[in-house]
């Protein structure tokens, strides 16, 4: 409950200061997000066996935003070590996301909780599960309905950067968005 | 070899005089013994004969395998130390005559094993031996076992049970196995699979394909189940594993986040961790009736639990207080009090199956240690430290932490290599526990029933 408290604390106080936070964060992205807060942004795809992907319903168009702005890094979201603290560049790509959810809603998403590994593995499960939980409780309070949104924590499971150094971690230390499916049916 | 054996023997011939001074001012009574509570201890000699066969050659070569695995054992644990009998066996001992005591002395050993093997008319095969003290001229320890023949590598690991329980008063922790998880292929697609071996890396074999990410197996009481943490369908969920059946399940009637599972002593329970809504907390599973019991509270993470011996009380960390700290609560939620005293971060911590210390890991100044300290927080102790090392878990008798030591990656095809160690409560005998494939989050099963 402390997440979500937390959450709308940062979400009404919008103009607060920027904290160290930014700082590991901005080193790990390095990427320019003007244009994907310009483009609107979207989460990443991704197929599962199970549930097949809801772009068809939406039009080509939807597909080649998402595969765009996942390489500019708009679907996913970083954090200090040992922090599940939402910065204020974190903010303005889950406000992207919302926007999106809120204009598209068919989709269903999986918010994963990701780690470096610089914590012990079931701390780390988590913490990475505080991570998504933070996210998506941003995204509700920005309107999107709960019943639309999923967490899951991969701990330290799934690096996305390869590396035992302070580059590698900050890239690890993350929150993806993941498109699911259709809302129809969950 | 042989010789560098040799040597060392003669070099050292004059502590067989203090030895016997030792041993002589002791009462018959108090024959010889190591007293593994000391800090450090010197590794006993010890000579253990291969067992000729009273049968055909099959049996033969078996017996020389079964003194082998023996030796190994002792060897292992550090507080004894294996002579290799080959230069020493000119005249070996009947297992039914005395043994030329004064002969084995010579060679500065302390203790003696002979014994034989017997290939029985229904295909069985019968072990024995007899433990003698060399110096006090007396039979410490005498056993027959009758056994199917492929059971070989059981009754070797028994035999080593007995023999150090014997001679230090403990209960040994050979006839034992360990679960851990076997990692293969680079470090962004990493392969996980459950597998189970014997305690001294014999009959390795996989339990799961490597298909679903796997994680954090616990033995249960019986040693019969595995607890451990499976990936399926993207959600992680506790599993059980039952080593005979072969039968895998989810807990059922659980939807959310579920994790570090450890049993209750009773074996009746789990201790879970489920995070919802952004908070873990620590529950109580009923496996008869698959009820939960929620045991913490706080907004922090509390998880990584596990119950003292007795049932009474359970070990968790919490960042309750701001950082990752140990703490200890009575087993109904009540009375939780903070144990973690030092400077940094501490996880994972395992209550020896003693009951008289908490195994821990601690993170600290860019480091990774493997310690111990008593329930009350007192006493604490660093055994290993690495870049990682992680997940202490204990040998039945409470003397031995066995870990996982993961290396510092280079990039996804280089570094990162993550094996198994033992270490003592001394710090002083740390060994690597050879695995096919790379190794992390082991756990040690009781003696095996």
């Amino acid at each position: 409950m402390r997440s979500r408290f937390l959450l709308l604390a940062l979400f009404l106080v919008a103009a607060c200061s920027s904290t160290d936070a930014d700082e590991a964060k901005q080193v790990a992205t390095g990427q320019d997000t003007g244009a994907a807060a310009a483009a609107g942004g979207l989460p990443s795809t991704r197929t599962t066996p199970s549930r097949p992907s809801g772009f068809d319903q939406g039009g080509l168009q939807p597909v080649e935003s998402a595969r765009q702005l996942s390489e500019a890094g708009a679907d996913r979201v970083y954090f200090a070590f040992d922090s599940y603290d939402l910065d204020a560049q974190a903010r303005g790509i889950i406000e992207r996301q919302a926007r999106l959810l809120t204009t598209q809603g068919t989709i269903n998403v999986t918010v994963e909780g990701h780690c470096d590994e610089r914590g012990t593995r079931e701390y780390n499960i988590a913490l990475g599960e505080r991570r998504a939980s933070a996210v998506r409780d941003y995204l509700i309070a920005l309107g999107v309905a709960p019943n639309r949104l999923r967490v899951v924590s991969y701990g330290e499971e799934r690096p996305a950067a390869i590396g035992s150094n302070e580059d590698a971690w900050a890239q690890n230390r993350r929150a993806v968005t993941v498109v699911m499916g259709a809302a129809a049916g969950s | 070899m042989r010789d560098a054996v040799w040597r060392r023997l003669q070099a050292t011939i004059g502590a067989v005089a203090l030895a016997l001074v030792l041993v002589a001012g002791l009462p018959a009574a108090a024959d010889l013994r190591i007293d593994i509570t000391r800090g450090v201890v010197e590794p006993l000699p010890i000579v253990i004969l291969p067992f000729p066969s009273a049968g055909g050659d099959q049996a033969s070569d078996v017996g020389t395998e079964i003194t082998n695995v023996v030796a190994a054992d002792l060897e292992r644990s550090g507080l004894f130390k294996p002579l290799d009998p080959r230069p020493l066996s000119v005249s070996q001992p009947s297992l039914d005559t005395l043994p030329l005591f004064a002969n084995w002395r010579l060679v500065n050993t302390q203790a003696l094993v002979h014994g034989r093997t017997t290939a029985l008319p229904d295909g069985r095969l019968k072990i024995e031996f007899r433990l003698w003290d060399v110096f006090a001229e007396q039979e410490m320890l005498g056993r027959a076992y009758s056994t199917p023949a492929g059971n070989w590598r059981r009754i070797a690991h028994v035999i080593a049970d007995a023999i150090y329980k014997r001679i230090t008063g403990e209960d040994g922790y050979f006839d034992t196995r360990i679960a851990y998880i076997a990692e293969s292929g680079p470090r962004s697609r990493r392969t996980k699979r459950l597998a189970i071996m014997d305690q001294d890396g014999a009959n390795h074999q996989f339990l799961t394909e490597g298909n679903n990410l796997v994680l954090t197996p616990r033995f249960s009481p019986s040693s019969q189940d595995i607890a451990y943490l499976r990936y399926a369908d993207s959600q992680p969920r506790v599993h059980i594993r039952n080593l005979t059946t072969r039968a895998d399940e989810a807990l059922s009637g659980i939807s959310e986040i579920t994790f570090a599972p450890r049993y209750a002593p009773d074996g009746e329970r789990l201790i879970v961790s489920m995070a919802v809504d952004g908070n873990t907390d620590i529950y109580t599973y009923d496996l008869r009736d698959h009820t939960r019991r929620r045991l913490t509270t706080t907004s922090g993470i509390d998880t990584s639990a596990s119950y003292s011996p007795d049932g009474r009380q359970i070990a968790f960390n919490s960042d309750r207080g701001g950082s990752l700290q140990l703490y200890v609560m009575d087993a109904d939620g009540s009375s939780v009090r903070r144990i973690s005293r030092g400077d940094g971060r501490y996880a994972t911590p395992v209550w020896s199956p003693r009951g008289d210390l908490i195994a821990f890991t601690k993170t600290q100044g860019g480091q990774f240690h493997i310690g111990v300290m008593r329930p009350d927080g007192s006493g604490e102790r660093l055994l290993a430290q690495g870049f990682r090392v992680e997940g202490p878990a204990w040998a039945p008798n409470g003397r031995v932490i066995l870990f996982f030591r993961q290396e510092p990656a280079l990039n996804d095809a280089q570094g990162g290599r993550s094996r198994l160690f033992t270490v003592d409560l001394t710090g002083q005998n740390e060994r690597e526990l050879v695995t096919p494939l790379d190794a992390s989050d082991p756990a040690w099963s009781p003696l095996r029933p």
